[in-house]
């Protein structure tokens, strides 16, 4: 299941309900990626996430797909905010739901990799200093690379 | 052809969305780039570098090899950075 949403969500709430009612679940992993300020002398104000409506939830859905024929997951879930949002507000949640927890973590950390290089979405931080479009780093490319 | 443009392409551009007729000559998305660089400063400083852009064919990603056509929607966006 994915979600492109404006507002927030609680982990805890989406947790329970993809558990609610199961006893097959062994394993349930959450990764959730939070706006980081990082910058010493320069602050992040703001950061605005522009999305593709349409093919974002696409993607999203191809990546979701993708690992389901990896792993054996009992579900799936990617949650990815856009709009404006501030230090320390969250932007992404990601939880896979196995029976043994191998599969939970591997999925989750290729879910996270494949979205960043394939799901459209472009940040723009609003700093102390202007405002500028945050560029594509290699490493995110390289962390996608190593599961083909 | 429906063109649809985010981020800096966008805004570079000067606008997030347009209907173009390409000539006949424009048979891929890499030659609907070069046509568009010819419109004026802003597609060209958005496009006239693909190794900055990339490109998808009615949603989904593509190269700038694939073939567009008159009922295609072509997107021009900088590489992705969500997450």
């Amino acid at each position: 299941m994915i979600r492109v949403q404006r507002q927030d969500f609680d982990v805890g709430t989406e947790i329970e309900a993809l558990t609610r009612g199961r006893t097959d679940v062994g394993a349930v992993v959450s990764f959730t990626g939070q706006v980081r300020d990082d910058a010493e002398g320069d602050r992040l104000k703001s950061m605005t996430l522009e999305h593709f409506p349409g093919m974002t939830e696409r993607e999203l859905m191809r990546v979701e797909e993708e690992a389901r024929v990896r792993w054996p997951l009992l579900d799936v879930l990617i949650v990815h905010r856009h709009g404006e949002l501030l230090p320390g507000d969250r932007i992404v949640l990601v939880a896979t739901l196995s029976h043994h927890r191998s599969d939970a973590f591997e999925a989750a950390l290729f879910l996270m990799d494949y979205l960043k290089t394939r799901a459209p979405f472009w940040k723009r931080e609003l700093r102390e200093s202007g405002e500028r479009w945050v560029e594509a780093r290699g490493s995110d490319d390289e962390a996608a690379a190593r599961w083909r | 052809m429906k063109l649809l443009y985010f981020a800096w392409v966008r805004q570079k551009i000067g606008r997030s969305e347009e209907v173009v007729d390409p000539p006949a000559n424009v048979r891929t998305a890499g030659d609907l780039a070069a046509w568009l660089v010819l419109r004026g400063e802003g597609y060209a400083d958005a496009l006239a570098d693909l190794k900055r852009v990339r490109v998808a064919i009615n949603q989904e990603h593509a190269s700038f090899a694939a073939p567009v056509g008159a009922g295609d929607e072509v997107a021009f966006f900088p590489p992705v950075t969500g997450g």
